[in-house]
């Protein structure tokens, strides 16, 4: 019943725009946004119905808007052609005209008919895209029916617990396709925001209250250029606020099933010599901060490194090869500035990680993996 | 009482000692408005200097011209020093300048606060600047969101707080100074419907002034307690709040966004009326729709929360009252445009601004509608495209209108013609720049650009565009340095304008002679209608005016030096506060600072001064200008 009430109202809201002769402004407007940005990226190519309702919210009013400014700069340009000292001559004094009636009658009420055509989608799509009553609905056997994800922000990194699967994971956000996913959404440290810009606009993740919101993803990411969408940090939050980067992978329904059950049952075991002599470095000077393994709960002091092997970007935004882990592992403040992981000084005697433990731990990190 | 001969108080040459010693203890709302425009223009170079770093940091991908660390700085201090220390000084400075020539007034009603205001803005700004020196600026943004401005290290946040605290009192000091002035002040026969729309404007904003800034005060408060005296009203680990900081910011910040376009608006009414040679179109809705703008400026602060997670209703609420604004604002374009429409347009620079203005406040206001709508703005807010919108409301409206009023009023303010052609070369490349920076913005910020980035990788597409506002900001900063250059030129030749410098001159202030007199009115003018001076051209009236009173004593107001001291009082104790808890002589020396404030207030209320009379037979010699 819902959905053919949305659909409806959907339906109406493009009949009316035709009725508005808005429709061909739209088509054009349509075609020219597209082409800007990429896919995995920009909010012109919503890759979800949330991110698809704002963005029809953004053709109408930019459609709305190009209208006025139509109209304005007719006048405006009729006005500057016409009414020049050099075209009515010098000495002519213009007649002073006190106003008209009328004319504020007209400007008006017609910016107030389309701010009505505005407002009711607007009013529609806020109460639509807050509702998340069905975070908690469950199926015969006591099932969440829908994903719940618990977001928290940290300084500069992001951490997602799936709490009704009971696995945990950070900075690569992995989420169904065929469903509403609900998110709640919280800042351990301070105000960050939480954004997908192809999924849909952002929230806050404030420092006292949990914010909560929903997303929907129509197709599995690993078409995309790099398999992931970009999710990014929108709020100021430090000196690294630029880098706080995740990324988020679609998967179909089944894949996602598979993937929480290799989640759950994470062993990250070393397999070759070099790589159980990193783990051996992880086990002194790493695992007080990092878990290794996807099952558990939310609160990990550092980013959870289950997935470490998938993932798209050593420390969020840098490109995902040993190099990069390196030179992180070695000086994480100055590629990200403000963070929270200490330099190797502090936890390996004071001396910077050798080429030979670099290597040794670089093995045994990109070995952690629970697709593989 | 001291008695003068007006004579030789303006006739003799002064030393640079005697100057400067004027300058420092003046009240004449003329001079005070000429030290507003001064310090007001260095901010803005300096905030200008400022975004030119942020635009060479951002010009390609990766870049490490600044640091991190230092770009928060670079940002926050932009636009803070924007806001507070240029755009809104520098109006000032046109208010105190126009305002009381145009109705009629010999100054504001209080002339001592307009020093003490003034004196105020000057050290708030200065100490807040100072943090450059000392360990570092603030780095948490203009908006200084609580989490974050209480996580910051070091001391940069608490010079935000305690500068702005200072220079906010001045501002508050000034709007009320304004309020009182045009309630009271009006020659006879000014009404407030015959009063310019400049007046109007200054008015409505100092309204806004004073019940906007309080609530910035007291988060400043907050924010300074929290801080520096172990408070914890943004703690929430200790029961704070920080969501309450942004309420008390943007009940303050919407309303400030209103202070600062609604004499815009004023400026350019005055222009496109003057330049046209015809009656502003529509003189009573344009009224309306300032004191509406004004009355709805309150009512919609939360549009710049809705991403903060107050829920669907108060979103809807909030999205729906900020589009009502669109309506006035819409009045207000329109108008314009009519009062252009059948008049005799005459391009000069106040009015190539004025025009230029139309089409990019427009632009700036339909993306506020955009914004408006909550569920697409959660796409928007805090990306590239707000960025853009408020730049082009701030920049295409109260810059425009500042570098108008500037060319505009510099034979009011100077007896002196800024030089057209360069004005125009300046207007060219600022108005070019300016849409060439900020148009493409908005495309960054729906392709996910995220504000407030020191960088950007590459891989993101965002490369181009990019560039291309960096370079549109060279082409903004070559426009202010032209400006800068005539500047300099027109004062070294120093060619008298003489009074209604632009010839077609309708409201008061162009009727009095050149160089205004330190008494502004000879007499009294009486106000005969809409557009006084336009009135009386008309009626083939030579001196420009009709007088409301015989030629008399005119009584006013001592130079004094307490209001520097007074500021200078609350500056030394903010020093005692910034360091309180980690140096000794902190408690000392706020209690010194306080001392000498309340010493010098102490001074200021016992001590009678009643001022001077200027006498009619003085009065008769002097010619007043030419």
């Amino acid at each position: 019943m819902k959905t053919t009430m949305k659909e409806g109202f959907d339906l109406a809201m493009m009949r009316g725009l035709k009725k508005w002769r808005l429709f061909s402004l739209l088509a054009a407007l349509t075609i020219f946004l597209s082409g800007c940005g990429e896919e995995y990226l920009s909010t012109l190519t919503p890759a979800g119905q949330v991110g698809r309702d704002q963005f029809n919210l953004l053709l109408l009013s930019s459609a709305i808007m190009a209208l006025v400014i139509i109209v304005v700069v007719i006048i405006y340009v009729v006005a500057l052609v016409k009414f020049r000292r050099k075209k009515v001559g010098e000495d002519v004094i213009p007649k002073q005209v006190e106003g008209s009636h009328t004319l504020e009658i007209v400007w008006t009420v017609i910016p107030i008919l389309l701010l009505i055509v505005l407002a009711i989608p607007t009013v529609y799509y806020t109460y639509k895209h807050a509702d998340v009553a069905a975070m908690d609905q469950v199926d015969e056997e006591g099932n969440k029916t829908n994903v719940t994800v618990n977001v928290t922000a940290k300084l500069y990194w992001w951490e997602f617990e799936y709490p009704d699967l009971g696995i945990v994971t950070s900075q690569e956000l992995v989420v169904p396709t065929d469903q509403k996913v609900f998110f709640n959404l919280k800042a351990a440290d301070v105000k960050h925001s939480f954004w997908i810009p192809t999924a849909g606009g952002k929230m806050d993740t404030n420092v006292e209250n949990v914010n909560q919101f929903y997303l929907e993803f129509d197709e599995a990411s690993a078409s995309l250029e790099q398999g992931v969408f970009y999710g990014k940090c929108a709020e100021l939050c430090g000196p690294s606020h630029a880098l706080m980067d995740f990324k988020v992978k679609t998967l179909e329904s089944d894949d996602f099933n598979a993937w929480v059950e290799s989640m759950k049952t994470t062993q990250n075991v070393a397999t070759d010599d070099l790589a159980t002599e990193g783990e051996e470095i992880f086990n002194t000077s790493c695992i007080a901060c990092h878990a290794t393994s996807g099952a558990g709960t939310t609160g990990g002091v550092g980013p959870n490194l289950a997935t470490f092997g998938d993932r798209n970007r050593v420390a969020g935004f840098m490109a995902h090869d040993e190099e990069n882990l390196k030179k992180w592992i070695n000086n994480p403040q100055e590629y990200k500035p403000g963070n929270l992981m200490p330099q190797p000084e502090a936890i390996n005697d004071g001396k910077k990680f050798s080429e030979d433990q670099l290597d040794a731990l670089a093995a045994y990190l990109m070995g952690l993996s629970v697709e593989k | 009482m001291r008695e003068v001969k007006v004579v030789s108080s303006i006739a003799k040459k002064k030393g640079f000692g005697a100057t400067l010693w004027d300058y420092l203890t003046t009240v004449d709302h003329k001079k005070i408005a000429v030290m507003y425009l001064a310090a007001g223009g260095l901010f803005f170079v300096i905030g200008g200097i400022e975004a030119m770093l942020i635009r060479i940091q951002l010009a390609q991908p990766d870049n490490d011209f600044v640091s991190a660390g230092l770009f928060n700085e670079i940002i926050t201090m932009h636009g803070t020093t924007m806001i507070f220390l240029a755009a809104m000084p520098i109006l000032f400075g046109f208010m105190n300048a126009v305002m009381p020539l145009q109705i009629g007034a010999r100054d504001v009603a209080f002339p001592f606060l307009n020093s003490l205001g003034f004196w105020l803005f000057l050290f708030g700004g200065i100490f807040l600047n100072l943090s450059w020196f000392m360990g570092g600026a603030p780095d948490a943004g203009w908006t200084s969101y609580a989490s974050l401005s209480l996580a910051s290290p070091g001391h940069g946040i608490d010079f935000y707080a305690l500068g702005l605290q200072i220079a906010g009192a001045g501002t508050y000091i000034g709007g009320i100074n304004f309020l009182v002035t045009i309630i009271n002040m009006r020659a006879p026969g000014m009404t407030y419907m015959r009063m310019p729309l400049f007046t109007w404007t200054t008015f409505v904003a100092s309204a806004l002034i004073l019940f906007a800034f309080p609530p910035l005060t007291i988060g400043l408060f907050f924010l300074i307690l929290d801080r520096m005296f172990g408070g914890n009203f943004f703690d929430h680990t200790m029961g704070g709040n920080t969501i309450i900081w942004e309420h008390l910011f943007w009940i303050f910040g919407h309303p400030e966004v209103y202070i600062l376009i609604l004499p815009a608006f004023g400026i350019f009414s005055e222009i496109f009326a003057l330049f046209s040679r015809k009656r502003l179109f529509g003189y009573s809705s344009m009224v309306f729709a300032t004191v509406l703008i004004g009355f709805l400026g309150f009512m919609v602060w939360a549009h710049h929360m809705f991403t903060v997670g107050l829920g669907p209703t108060a979103n809807a609420i909030f999205a729906v009252a900020t589009m009502a604004i669109a309506v006035p604002t819409g009045m207000k374009i329109f108008n314009w445009l009519l009062t252009i429409w059948g008049g005799s347009i005459k391009v000069t620079t106040p009015m190539l601004y004025a025009l230029g203005f139309i089409p990019s406040f427009v632009a700036g206001g339909v993306t506020g509608i955009m914004q408006a709508a909550a569920p697409l703005d959660y796409q928007l807010h805090d990306s590239y495209f707000i960025v853009a919108h408020f730049h082009y409301v701030i920049v295409g409206g109260v810059v425009l209108a500042i570098l108008a009023a500037v060319h505009l009023y510099w034979p009011l303010m100077f007896n002196q013609m800024l030089s057209e052609k360069l004005g125009k070369w300046t207007f060219w490349f600022f108005f070019i720049g300016f849409h060439l920076t900020f148009f493409i913005q908005h495309f960054l910020g729906l392709m996910g650009m995220p504000r407030r980035v020191f960088t950007f990788g590459a891989d993101q597409g965002w490369d181009l565009f990019n560039l291309i506002s960096s370079i549109g900001a060279a082409f903004m900063a070559v426009g202010v340095i032209i400006l800068v250059v005539n500047i300099i030129i027109t004062v070294v030749k120093n060619v008298p304008a003489g009074n209604d410098p632009w010839e077609d001159g309708r409201t008061l202030e162009w009727a009095i002679p050149q160089p205004v007199p330190f008494y502004n009115f000879k007499q009294t003018p009486l106000v005969r209608g809409l557009d006084t001076f336009w009135i009386e051209k008309q009626e083939g009236n030579k001196e420009g005016m009709t007088y409301a009173e015989p030629l008399s004593d005119i009584h006013m107001p001592n130079n004094s030096i307490i209001p520097i001291v007074m500021t200078f009082g609350l500056f030394i104790a903010a020093f005692g506060a910034l360091y309180n808890g980690e140096k000794d002589w902190a408690i000392p020396v706020i209690v010194l600072g306080l001392a000498i404030t309340l010493g010098s207030m102490a001074v200021r209320s016992i001590k009678d001064d009643h001022g001077f009379h200027i006498h009619k037979e003085d009065l008769m010699n002097d010619k007043g200008g030419k």
